[in-house]
């Protein structure tokens, strides 16, 4: 389970408080307002913004002082997501070496996860040389081979097409399924969320709400977000 | 600490921040500690501090005088080779001062192009030695920097101006005084800064065209003091009056200037709607384009006749240079990545200080002090081309932090937090992220180093002994012994080695480099 037990994130003059836990093995959507702090609270438990007060745990281990590549935590964010002058399979065996280095069964993971997302023969390609979609695959690749417990999506697919952003979706479904990992994920589009999320919590008037039914939450929706989703 | 978590650490920059600031004041100390009470100034240490004001003075304002309509020209007129021009006044920055030297000794000399047409009409010809022959050398390096920072400011001006000026009918003076006239005076008292910054330091152009009581630089006369009656006491007291001199004029150049020189982009032309002056306009491009190219021919050409003559002492200080200019570039990105990757990550005031420490250090002061700190442990000469390399290094510095900083900045900002969410961190984020991230910047910045290095003319003069040199000191010993021929072979193999040491390495940093 995630645990934000009385935690404080403050950015300037912004504040944002999170007292609530997220089960594991949960699909989780993080909905609300633009500029209440959606991106703030998951760059908050990737630890790339410090918890001033308060802690952060993940079943019994806290991260609160944890350097984000030591958290149990993959995050893909709004874009660079991938090296440029790195190719597809390099990329990829980022997530189990930093320095890139694999040995003979690492180098085969890399294969394994690359062709799991449909890039089997892509590899050596650049990311200049794929496309929108075929970048967001790479990085899910990467996602599988770095077997981290929680996933943390800062809206990856934002600029992909109606069409393709639902077949990552889908595509993020069945990996997360397949290997049991936490998601979290940060949406606009309500959509997106009923799509692949059974929980959502609500980030609105500086908090972030305890984690409600995905369905309920935005079948009857409280009127900080009825605002927002008009 | 997960806010302050960044993917390299600055140590490695601070620590050589310091070595370099222990460099740059650690050699004055040197200097300043030799220097003797009681040691005022003499007559002609007054006389050096007029010349070289009075010099640069006078190098900045003609500079930035010509530039002007130079500059406005280029920026209303398109023609063919219009890019290739602009291209061409970022030469002279790599330019090996000798060879731009011999250059116009051959165009304006004695015994020049214009003194033959002058002699022939029954004029007498000109005489290049003196001030003149200094301002006439420092018009020439810096009538096309001033030009491209002025073209700067002309580029920037939003063309819905001078569309909104076209409606309201309004051209020709009062257009100038409506939108020309702001942005030249935000431009030029940071141009004329600049070069005049840069004037002051000038060594090998007033080794070569000065000289004499009446036209020596405070640089030249540390030389002379060092070299010709070996007084230590007053080589420091110049330096120190060196010191404060650049130090001071750095200071403004940098609170005056806005930075940039190496701006990208100029080579757009704005969309204008008054007619201009297109004879003018075409006199001014013709008059700067000869100016420049002129004396450039005329090293091909007669270098072209003496190349094959050239002796075997030319080719030996060639290779010399080459490796000399080599260790200089590997020296200078050992400082310059990781202090460029240390205020990438933090701001860091001792590293920013080193930058502009840098653009204020003189290459012979610098050069004086080491050479008093090796004297009592080793025979200087003996490490003359190491201390050439490092000094070089020293020299090219504030401009690689200059063209290195911005791309680290984005670098690390661009990637950096993918970077530690995949626990890269250190050497690994450094080697597999920051340089490759940034090779293009890492090609142009060292292909500056090697250039600079290659055609420079200064430490060497204080270290060298009669058995090594670099290819500009032999040229310019060459020239001393007139033989004018091999000089000139010596210079097209200079002009030719210094462009290609910086076309390869700018190139070989874009090569395949993806956006």
């Amino acid at each position: 389970m995630l645990k934000l037990n009385s935690c404080l994130i403050a950015n300037g003059a912004f504040e944002l408080h999170a007292n609530l836990y997220v089960e594991a093995g949960n699909s989780v959507a993080v909905i609300g307002p633009s500029g209440a702090g959606k991106s703030t609270l998951l760059e908050a438990i990737a630890g790339f913004r410090e918890i001033s007060q308060g802690q952060l745990f993940w079943k019994e281990g806290e991260l609160t002082k944890q350097v984000p590549g030591k958290r149990p935590i993959a995050m893909l964010f709004q874009d660079g997501n991938l090296f440029p002058h790195l190719t597809a399979a390099q990329n990829v065996a980022l997530g189990l070496r930093p320095n890139g280095r694999l040995s003979k069964p690492e180098q085969e993971q890399v294969t394994a996860a690359l062709s799991r997302v449909g890039l089997a023969a892509m590899g050596e390609r650049k990311p200049a040389e794929l496309s929108g979609g075929q970048q967001s695959r790479v990085a899910l690749a990467r996602v599988l081979v770095q077997h981290r417990d929680l996933l943390l999506l800062d809206e990856p697919f934002a600029a992909l097409g109606p069409a393709l952003k639902a077949e990552m979706l889908d595509l993020v479904a069945e990996l997360i399924a397949e290997t049991g990992t936490t998601l979290l994920m940060v949406s606009h589009d309500p959509q997106d969320a009923r799509r692949i999320t059974n929980k959502a919590i609500l980030v609105a008037d500086g908090s972030a709400h305890p984690p409600a039914e995905t369905q309920q939450l935005l079948d009857n929706p409280p009127q900080a977000l009825r605002e927002y989703l008009g | 600490m997960a806010r302050s978590a960044q993917p390299v650490s600055s140590l490695p920059g601070v620590a050589a921040a310091f070595l370099v600031a222990a460099l740059i004041l650690g050699t004055l100390a040197a200097v300043a500690l030799r220097a003797e009470a009681g040691h005022g100034f003499s007559s002609s240490d007054w006389a050096a501090l007029k010349f070289t004001l009075t010099q640069a003075v006078l190098s900045a304002v003609i500079s930035v005088a010509l530039a002007v309509p130079v500059a406005r020209a280029l920026a209303r007129r398109r023609f063919p080779g219009r890019s290739l021009l602009i291209a061409l006044l970022g030469a002279p920055f790599i330019l090996p001062v000798i060879v731009a030297i011999l250059g116009l000794l051959q165009v304006f000399g004695r015994a020049g192009w214009i003194s033959d047409v002058l002699v022939y009409f029954g004029a007498s010809p000109i005489r290049i030695y003196g001030l003149h022959g200094v301002v006439v050398a420092h018009v020439f390096f810096n009538l096309p920097l001033a030009t491209r920072l002025i073209l700067q400011g002309w580029q920037e001006i939003p063309s819905e101006r001078f569309r909104l000026a076209a409606q309201l009918g309004c051209d020709g003076k009062a257009l100038f005084r409506l939108i020309e006239l702001p942005m030249l005076a935000r431009i030029l008292p940071g141009a004329l800064a600049v070069i005049f910054a840069i004037c002051l330091t000038s060594f090998a152009i007033a080794l070569t065209l000065g000289g004499g009581p009446r036209a020596t630089t405070i640089e030249l006369a540390i030389y002379q003091a060092f070299t010709y009656d070996f007084d230590l006491g007053r080589a420091a007291l110049l330096s120190a009056l060196q010191l404060t001199l650049t130090a001071a004029a750095a200071f403004a150049a940098l609170k005056l200037s806005r930075g940039e020189g190496f701006g990208a982009g100029l080579d757009r032309a704005i969309r204008r709607w008054d007619g201009g002056a297109p004879v003018a306009d075409a006199f001014w491009i013709l008059l700067a384009t000869f100016f420049l190219l002129l004396p450039l021919s005329a090293v091909v050409l007669s270098g072209l006749s003496g190349l094959f003559l050239v002796p075997f002492i030319v080719l030996k200080a060639a290779l010399v240079s080459v490796a000399v200019a080599a260790a200089s570039t590997v020296i200078l990105l050992l400082f310059a990545l990781p202090m460029a990757a240390a205020v990438a990550v933090r701001r860091h005031s001792v590293v920013e200080l080193v930058g502009i420490l840098g653009l204020a250090a003189s290459p012979l002061v610098i050069g004086t002090g080491l050479f008093i700190i090796i004297r009592p442990w080793a025979n200087p000469s003996d490490l003359a081309l190491p201390v050439t390399a490092l000094v070089n290094a020293a020299m090219a510095l504030p401009f690689a932090l200059r063209i290195l900083v911005p791309a680290a900045r984005d670098t690390v900002s661009r990637h950096g937090r993918l970077a530690l969410s995949l626990n890269m961190e250190g050497w690994v984020f450094f080697s597999r992220v920051l340089i490759p991230r940034m090779r293009p910047q890492i090609g142009f910045a060292a292909g500056l180093a090697a250039a600079l290095s290659m055609g420079d003319l200064g430490v060497i003069t204080l270290f060298a002994d009669p058995e090594i040199a670099t290819l500009p000191l032999q040229i310019y010993r060459l020239m001393g012994a007139y033989k004018m021929q091999a000089a000139a072979g010596g210079a097209l193999l200079l002009l030719v080695l210094s462009m290609a040491l910086f076309w390869i390495l700018d190139r070989g940093g874009r090569w395949h480099a993806e956006a």
